[in-house]
């Protein structure tokens, strides 16, 4: 991206002023951390923090036919989807290859937002819209119409209750609910990327400014930090949840990942990928290529995505996404492996840290799980 | 984040203590330390180890990347502070002080190494 100018955030300003290091993110100019990383995602598990996420892609849908257009567009049941919630999904190519993971959220009867990965936002653009053909249905590009800001961790519930009048009690995890907030109009969805309770806002992007100063000052009294891209990464794999171009990618469909049960074979109509997943499916039950797995460093050093992991001097696998754990206190990874080595407690597997073999221990993802 | 002026300063980002009895204390400045983020594991050469100015002799890693650590003179380990490889955020909280990673008995020292207004003004530019 580097021949193209970085794209900034309505937030931009402040985050520089917060004295942010910023990294360049999908063509984006993101705040990678404040200050210490590893604070931040202290923070997020035990208190709260506050995130600039407007690099993420929304896309309207709208018309009689929304529905119709997205269970055909995408592996989901999104018809099912009630008014007000939000469903996790994935659009698939033909072949069954991963284009993007999704969250769509049913802001009305004939209404829908997609919010995709601001890596691949263009790619889900062009591809809903060459699958609109033939619905009456219309499929905008809202990417400029919003700033995202979310409030992330065991204390953003009482947080957002001290700015907004909106029924959070009321909002169930996967649902979303248009509302005023620090009096500027939101979404206010209950979701997130963190594996903690949390809340994505989507605002017009001449408000994020003012709704980021009120939620910093409605949660300084309980340890709202700012954070980082950085400890996002670290908190969602903790969390065991797959980052688009290390577990997904168009080599792979969902089955592949360990992600079946977002394809909805029962669902009305004809869906793109619908052959190829039916097979896939077949496949991943009977003789699964690779599993994804998560692995627990017995020392110190830090397997990075692309790894191999090792057995017996062998390769049999590699890993997708590695990180130091704060909340563990060791690295760990996700990794894609044989199934012979995939069972939880699989003696003998190592990575291989450039050229030395590690040991690590095979575990069952998450790594983290909060308690309700 | 000014740097120290009785220290000395390489190209990569280590400092250099001036020495006693011929020995020096090695570590990376503040810069670096906030380029890197969270240190999390440090891997430091042995004791008794020889090390040429200007080569690898051990990593820093931190949640984003792993980077070489460089020696800034050639000579031999004398000694690994042992803290930080133990809490490797010494490195962040306090690069100068408690952050230190080896001494090193100075055989050779390169023409190059920076005062530390030259090397303030190496990372402005």
């Amino acid at each position: 991206m580097s021949s193209t100018e970085l794209r900034h955030t309505a937030l931009d300003a402040l985050h520089r002023s917060l004295g942010a290091t910023m990294t360049d993110f999908a063509g984006w100019d993101m705040p990678l951390r404040y200050a210490s990383e590893r604070e931040e995602h202290v923070a997020v598990r035990t208190r709260a923090g506050l995130f600039d996420l407007s690099h993420m892609g929304e896309i309207t849908v709208t018309g009689a036919d929304a529905a119709a257009l997205l269970n055909f567009a995408l592996v989901g049941n999104i018809g099912s989807v009630g008014v007000g919630r939000a469903r996790y999904t994935m659009i698939c190519r033909a072949d069954g290859g991963i284009l993007d993971d999704l969250i769509v959220y049913r802001l009305a009867e004939t209404e829908y937002m997609v919010v995709a990965n601001a890596s691949n936002a263009q790619v889900v653009l062009d591809a809903l819209t060459e699958r609109a053909a033939g619905f009456d249905a219309e499929v905008r590009d809202d990417r400029d119409a919003y700033a995202l800001i979310a409030v992330q961790g065991p204390e953003s519930p009482g947080i957002l209750k001290s700015v907004t009048d909106a029924d959070l009690d009321g909002l169930k995890y996967y649902a979303g609910l248009p509302g005023t907030v620090a009096g500027v109009p939101a979404l206010i969805a209950r979701t997130g990327y963190t594996g903690e309770d949390g809340f994505e806002l989507f605002v017009k992007p001449e408000h994020a400014v003012a709704l980021w100063e009120a939620l910093t000052e409605a949660g300084a009294g309980v340890g709202l930090i700012p954070c980082g891209l950085s400890c996002r990464d670290t908190l969602r794999l903790e969390a065991g949840m797959p980052l688009y171009g290390h577990e997904l990618t168009t080599a792979l469909t969902p089955f592949d990942a360990g992600l079946g049960r977002v394809v909805k074979f029962e669902k009305d109509g004809d869906f793109v990928g619908r052959e190829a997943l039916t097979a896939a499916a077949t496949r991943a039950g009977e003789n699964p290529p690779r599993v994804l797995v998560g692995l627990v460093a017995e020392g110190r050093r830090v397997p990075r995505a692309g790894f191999p992991v090792v057995s017996g001097g062998r390769v049999i696998g590699e890993v997708t996404s590695g990180a130091p754990s704060p909340t563990l206190g060791r690295p760990v990874a996700m990794a894609y492996v044989d199934a012979a080595h995939a069972a939880p407690g699989t003696e003998g597997v190592g990575v291989d840290i450039r050229g030395s073999h590690e040991p690590y221990e095979v575990v069952a993802l998450p790594f983290y799980k909060r308690q309700k | 984040m000014s740097n120290p002026q009785q220290l000395r300063y390489s190209k990569e980002h280590e400092w250099l203590s001036a020495a006693e009895d011929g020995v020096s204390t090695v570590g990376i400045t503040e810069f670096a330390a906030n380029a890197l983020g969270d240190v999390v594991y440090a891997q430091l050469p042995e004791v008794g180890a020889t090390v040429e100015a200007g080569e690898t002799c051990g990593e820093l890693e931190s949640t984003k990347s792993v980077s070489d650590l460089y020696s800034p003179v050639s000579g031999e380990i004398t000694a690994v502070n042992q803290d930080v490889v133990d809490d490797p955020s010494l490195v962040n909280s306090e690069p100068f002080e408690g952050g230190w990673l080896f001494r090193v008995r100075v055989t050779e020292e390169p023409g190059d190494l920076l005062s530390a207004d030259e090397y303030t003004a190496q990372n402005a530019g």
